[in-house]
């Protein structure tokens, strides 16, 4: 018996070894590509580890580098990224939150209708939305500028409503009424009591909602018009053959420092990450 | 409580204004959801339902033409051929990620040593941003020196030009999209942790082997999750847009890869015809609609309800 689940264990690390190959490849793949000249990036067969380390492609990918690769300001996306990150994850963070409170500990007429109402709006694609939206962006002057894009995050979004409400209902109610004796009023209890108890599921809202912005392409691609107000979604694009070949030491580069802050935020974060999907609680 | 001391009538006043309070409390936490499910949500699904009945165009006004956008579409081979590739890629990469994704997590919530290690190598590339994810692996399933078709040549197997044959794009972005099936396993891994030991317990008493647990306690208890990922599977590949937008410009090779949104997103934006557009938008609600009430319905005697 004994030996059968020893048997049995080294089977699985076996299989979880390939599947985690499978997994990292492609990753180091790009982390080696990037640091070679750019005659080994095509050779064959494929070469794992450069024959030189050349770390000056990093540096050719993120400065001005006009003869290898035009015009990209890869520096001012990223600011652009983060600053747009930032403004969404407040945005995210405090609508959502005031708005759960609402579904998760009042009373009010109507409320499980529009609880109702909020979690079917998950169904609606965004293709039917794009032309609406763009119309109303438009209208608003808003077209080219950041505002399409943060804007809405600070009226809720049905997901965040949802796994905030579930957060918030676990929270025994008798602290509520206690603050409520005490002649706390409802957004002191909000702020006071609630809140928080409840720096978990806020930090997980708050960490979807960065990677979400960071990851985004769609969005910036149809707002955003001018080349210098572009995300480093839109911006990466411009390393494909731009003048006939493609660099791809140099677009490996240009991708790792993209990924890079993701990868190293998620495993700062992979406890809040990991208890996040457990409240949310999606067990049908 | 406080309201026993007072006299009846007041504190049934005391009641109602208390309760008047909370529901205005409530109205007014609720409020920016309300300002943003109109002016985000419902006014633009009704602007885009009007919309889908005129000629529109960014610089024109909306002229009301009644039916003929849809009359159009259905005449329309583009329509038809971008509607046909959503389907074969969504027909291909949703029963293979639902399948590898629940085979990853059934390993990854067993018990060995290093799991922690494990789950994160696999969640990882489902972090990666859609165009670092895109441009790597138009290197990597290039048919020239790409590292894919490189290891194959190894073996001595002769792999396919993935990106270059309209026969071999689509199964290229649903393979593709596999290494992104980390969101979905740690959803599976959050159901598996609720399974009950003590079911387990009875099998081993019955003598099950792993396989005959897996089979009959493992995946009916965790039948709700599947359901939810296969659902939001359906909601989401028939949405495909950044992958095939960045790596097959105009659907290449012979727009076998131009899918359902490249063609309404062309429509609203390079071709200005924005009522054509929006009512491509609501066939797409439709079929999500009609496709997910059937995968509810259909799945619905399968799926074990006790846990929900």
């Amino acid at each position: 018996m004994e030996r059968q689940r020893k048997r049995g264990s080294l089977l699985i690390h076996g299989i979880l070894w390939v599947i985690s190959g499978l997994f990292l490849a492609p990753f180091l793949w790009m982390l080696s590509t990037s640091l070679k000249p750019l005659d080994q990036t095509m050779t064959n067969p494929p070469q794992w580890i450069p024959s030189s380390i050349h770390f000056e492609n990093y540096w050719n990918a993120v400065s001005y580098n006009k003869d290898v690769l035009g015009y990209i300001p890869f520096v001012v996306y990223g600011v652009n990224t983060l600053a747009l990150c930032i403004l969404v994850v407040s945005g995210t963070v405090i609508s959502n939150a005031v708005v759960a409170y609402a579904f998760a500990r009042l009373r009010w007429p109507g409320r499980d209708v529009a609880f109702a109402l909020t979690l079917a709006t998950m169904m609606i694609p965004f293709p039917v939305l794009m032309v609406p939206l763009f119309a109303l962006f438009r209208n608003l002057d808003w077209i080219g500028s950041f505002r399409p894009l943060w804007v809405p995050a600070f009226f809720g979004g049905a997901f965040n409503i949802f796994l905030l409400r579930q957060f918030f209902r676990t929270i025994p109610f008798e602290l509520s009424e206690a603050a409520k004796l005490d002649g706390c009023s409802e957004w002191g209890i909000f702020t006071r009591v609630v809140l928080p108890l409840c720096k978990p599921a806020l930090a997980v809202v708050a960490l979807f909602s960065f990677l979400g912005t960071w990851k985004d392409f769609l969005g910036p691609l149809i707002y955003l018009m001018d080349q210098k107000s572009f995300t480093l979604s839109l911006g990466l694009q411009f390393y494909q053959s731009q003048h006939g070949g493609t660099q791809w030491n140099l677009l490996m580069a240009a991708s790792t420092i993209m990924v890079a802050p993701i990868i190293i935020l998620f495993f700062f974060t992979q406890k809040t990450f990991i208890k996040g999907i457990s409240v949310t609680g999606i067990k049908g | 409580m406080g309201a026993l001391q007072e006299d009846p009538q007041t504190s049934g006043g005391s009641e109602l204004t208390a309760k008047r309070k909370e529901a205005f409390a409530g109205l007014a936490f609720a409020s920016p959801w309300f300002i943003g499910f109109t002016v985000f949500l419902a006014g633009p699904l009704l602007m885009s339902m009007y919309y889908s009945f005129c000629d529109y165009s960014v610089l024109r006004k909306p002229v009301w033409v009644g039916g003929d956008n849809y009359a159009e579409i259905m005449h329309d081979e583009v329509f038809w051929q971008a509607l046909k590739n959503t389907f074969v890629y969504a027909a291909i990469s949703l029963p293979m990620g639902l399948v590898v994704s629940i085979a990853v997590a059934l390993l990854l919530n067993t018990n060995v040593k290093g799991m922690a290690f494990y789950r994160t190598i696999i969640y990882l590339p489902s972090l990666v941003p859609t165009v670092a994810l895109a441009v790597l692996w138009l290197w990597m399933f290039n048919g020239e020196y790409g590292l894919i078709n490189e290891t194959a040549k190894r073996f001595a197997v002769s792999p396919p030009n993935w990106l270059g044959d309209p026969l071999w794009s689509k199964p290229a972005l649903a393979l593709m999209s596999l290494w992104g099936v980390g969101g979905a396993v740690v959803i599976y891994l959050a159901g598996l942790q609720d399974v009950p030991q003590s079911l387990y317990e009875a099998a081993d008493l019955d003598g099950a082997s792993p396989w005959r647990k897996t089979w009959h306690v493992t995946l009916p208890m965790i039948s709700p999750v599947i359901q939810f990922n296969m659902i939001m599977g359906i909601i989401g590949s028939l949405q495909v847009f950044s992958e095939p937008y960045i790596m097959f410009p105009g659907g290449a090779p012979e727009r076998s890869t131009y899918m359902y949104t490249m063609y309404l997103f062309d429509n609203a934006f390079t071709f200005q015809k924005m009522g054509y557009a929006s009512a491509m938008g609501w066939i797409l609600f439709i079929l999500i609609f009609i496709l997910t009430m059937l995968a509810l319905k259909g799945s619905d005697k399968r799926v074990h309800t006790g846990a929900m």
